[in-house]
């Protein structure tokens, strides 16, 4: 059994394996399939200040080996998880990650303010691209990542990652502006923007018409953002997209990813992230590696 | 779960009854859950499949039809053959001890599955309603019959049955004056909605069970949301899919 505790800007987890926030509620429902304690972290889904309704159904299409969604950030607002969900997460030895969403930068600072220290770590969504008002304005533009996230850790002591969206042109522009800003880690990526039209109807299946891409489908775009952004800063990363086993998650970690988040691959195994762990584990040992962390960015690249 | 695929069979072409061996479930499940199966082949989704019935305390029927790429690839499935499914999932149809007066169970085309458990497990034998588009989509009378006071038939082209709306049967069963205590029912929203309100205008308890696209089926990434009357959004896997119908916006 290889040693697989990472340590993530000063904050010690038992293994690399934490859940995709949006795609894990805040632990309850998978509680029932597994002991969360098997979890380096729980990322939970995203919280606003306020209460969000999200958008209309539906919400999800299926396409090539992954799905679209369009939840729109619904979620009863942080207020709401810290009176009813807190306590019921922490009776478990995992570390729990607030995934933060709002509209303009007064709303993330007034989520981060109301969570105070009370969970361990905030991911800061600036990436999902269902926020008309912003959510996609933030996570594209340099000057707003590195204003953003300088404002959120002026107002918390909290351990800071910033979630970095796969929908633009350079990524490692948006992780030296996060780490400019002060940001501890980084992860990626959030979704990609795609469509689904239904040619019975000739209409979108969503909704809302466009929605993120996540699952195997999108794994290849995400591991090469990894290998860069690891190139480009010295900050911890998360690495996540289309995770479906212990071999996907070590391509990230070969790629330079210090921990893996599992979404997608959960939605249709609730088994996924204990399977993820376990895979991690059996490759090292297979391997004769004796830490998770001797992986870490050792992609032997061509040329 | 991987659960042994008991027993198949083809009530018509493209329905398919499915008995899968898993006492677990079988004795858990309640009418109204679902199950949520991998089809396999390229279908990367599970897809959500009402508990038709459950036998002996070991397995669990149910019965789909071929619609698209995932149900295609499942009723490829042959007896013996391990499926991996989840369930059962869901808030059920709530079922009384007693009843007051008639419970009508009324359904329309795939709607009509998750009503046979629920006859059977009602204290009364119900009124059931059934509506088809025609005399070949038309499945299952018989077994409801034994397990109904009475089934009423109805189909949109009148080869079978009443000529028009099974809602319509609903109407005129109210206007003879029966006493109606509870009313149950799954099927297309249009119709869903006109027994709703049927239902409201004359007091009589409603339960409608939602059809969503689904993920994971177990409540976490809440891609499933139907409307309520008072405007929150709430899920169709884990607070549904039945609800009480005076509660859903059926426009929203
Ligand atoms: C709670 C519940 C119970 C159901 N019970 C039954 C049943 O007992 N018998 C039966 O024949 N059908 C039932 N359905 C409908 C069944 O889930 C769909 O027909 C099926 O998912 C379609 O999959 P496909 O592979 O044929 O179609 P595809 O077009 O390949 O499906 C693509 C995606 O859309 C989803 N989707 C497409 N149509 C529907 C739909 N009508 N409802 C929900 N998701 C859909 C699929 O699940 C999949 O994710 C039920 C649906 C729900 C939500
Ligand atoms: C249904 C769903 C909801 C999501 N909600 C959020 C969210 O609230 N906040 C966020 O930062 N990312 C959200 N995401 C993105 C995931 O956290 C993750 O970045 C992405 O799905 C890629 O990983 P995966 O392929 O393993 O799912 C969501 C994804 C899905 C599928
Ligand atoms: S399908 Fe995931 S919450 Fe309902």
């Amino acid at each position: 059994m290889a040693d697989l505790r990472v340590n993530i800007a000063g904050v010690e987890w038992s293994n690399p394996v934490t859940t995709a926030s949006g795609t894990f509620g805040f632990g309850r429902e998978y509680a029932e399939y597994f002991d969360l304690s098997n979890l380096g972290a729980v990322c939970l889904k995203a919280l606003s200040a306020k209460p969000r309704l999200g958008n209309r159904s539906p919400r999800i299409a299926e396409v090539n080996d992954g799905i679209l969604n369009s939840v729109g950030l619904q979620n009863p607002g942080a207020q709401h998880f810290i009176d009813n969900e807190l306590e019921w997460l922490r009776q478990f030895d995992t570390k729990i990650i607030a995934n933060l969403c709002g509209s303009t930068v007064e709303d993330y600072v007034e989520v981060a303010e109301i969570l105070g220290d009370k969970v361990d770590m905030f991911e800061l969504n600036i990436s999902c691209p269902n926020v008309k008002e912003g959510g996609m304005a933030f996570g594209t533009d340099p000057k707003m990542i590195e204003d953003i996230t300088s404002r959120v850790k002026a107002a918390s002591k909290v351990p800071l990652i910033v979630k970095l969206s796969p929908n633009v042109t350079d990524i490692t522009e948006m992780a030296k502006a996060a780490e400019a800003g002060g940001a501890d880690a980084v992860s990626l990526i959030n979704t990609l923007l795609g469509m689904k039209i239904d040619i019975k109807t000739r209409k979108p299946v969503l909704y809302n018409n466009m929605g993120g891409l996540s699952g195997p489908a999108v794994m290849p775009v995400a591991v090469r953002m990894v290998y860069q952004v690891r190139r480009a800063v010295k900050l911890p990363i998360i690495g996540m997209g289309g995770i479906a086993t212990g071999e996907d998650a070590i391509e990230f970690l070969l790629a330079g990813a210090d921990a893996v988040a599992v979404g997608t691959a959960g939605i249709v195994d609730p088994y996924a992230w204990i399977k993820v762990r376990s895979g991690i584990n059996d490759y090292l040992d297979r391997n004769g590696y004796n830490s998770v962390k001797d992986i870490v960015g050792k992609v032997d690249i061509n040329g | 779960m991987l659960c042994k695929l008991a027993f198949k069979s083809e009530l018509r072409q493209g329905l398919y009854n499915f008995i899968i061996d898993c006492p677990e479930m079988a004795k858990a499940a309640k009418p109204g859950q679902f199950v949520h199966v991998l089809c396999g082949g390229s279908a990367y989704l599970r897809r959500p499949i009402s508990i038709c019935d459950a036998v002996n305390d070991r397995f669990v029927r149910f019965i789909f039809e071929v619609r698209g790429k995932g149900t295609a690839e499942l009723a490829k499935a042959q007896p013996e053959q391990l499926l991996d499914v989840l369930g059962p999932l869901g808030n059920g149809f709530e079922v009384p001890e007693e009843l007051s007066g008639e419970a009508v169970l009324i359904g329309g085309g795939i709607g009509i599955f998750p009503l046979l458990m629920l006859a059977k497990k009602l204290p009364q034998k119900p009124l059931v309603m059934l509506g088809f588009r025609d005399k070949q989509s038309a499945v299952m009378i018989r077994e409801f019959s034994n397990a109904a006071k009475e089934v009423f038939v109805a189909s949109d082209d009148g080869s079978i049955g009443h000529k028009g709306f099974v809602t319509d049967m609903l109407k005129s069963k109210i206007a003879s004056g029966a006493k109606i205590d509870k009313i149950y029912t799954c099927g297309p929203v249009p119709m869903m909605k006109i027994v709703a309100d049927t239902a409201k205008e004359n007091n009589i308890e409603c339960m409608v069970s939602m059809e969503e696209r689904m993920g994971c089926g177990v409540g976490a990434c809440v891609t499933c949301t139907c409307t309520m009357t008072d405007g929150s959004r709430r899920r169709v896997c884990k607070d549904g899919p039945v609800f009480n119908g005076a509660e859903v916006d059926f426009d929203g």
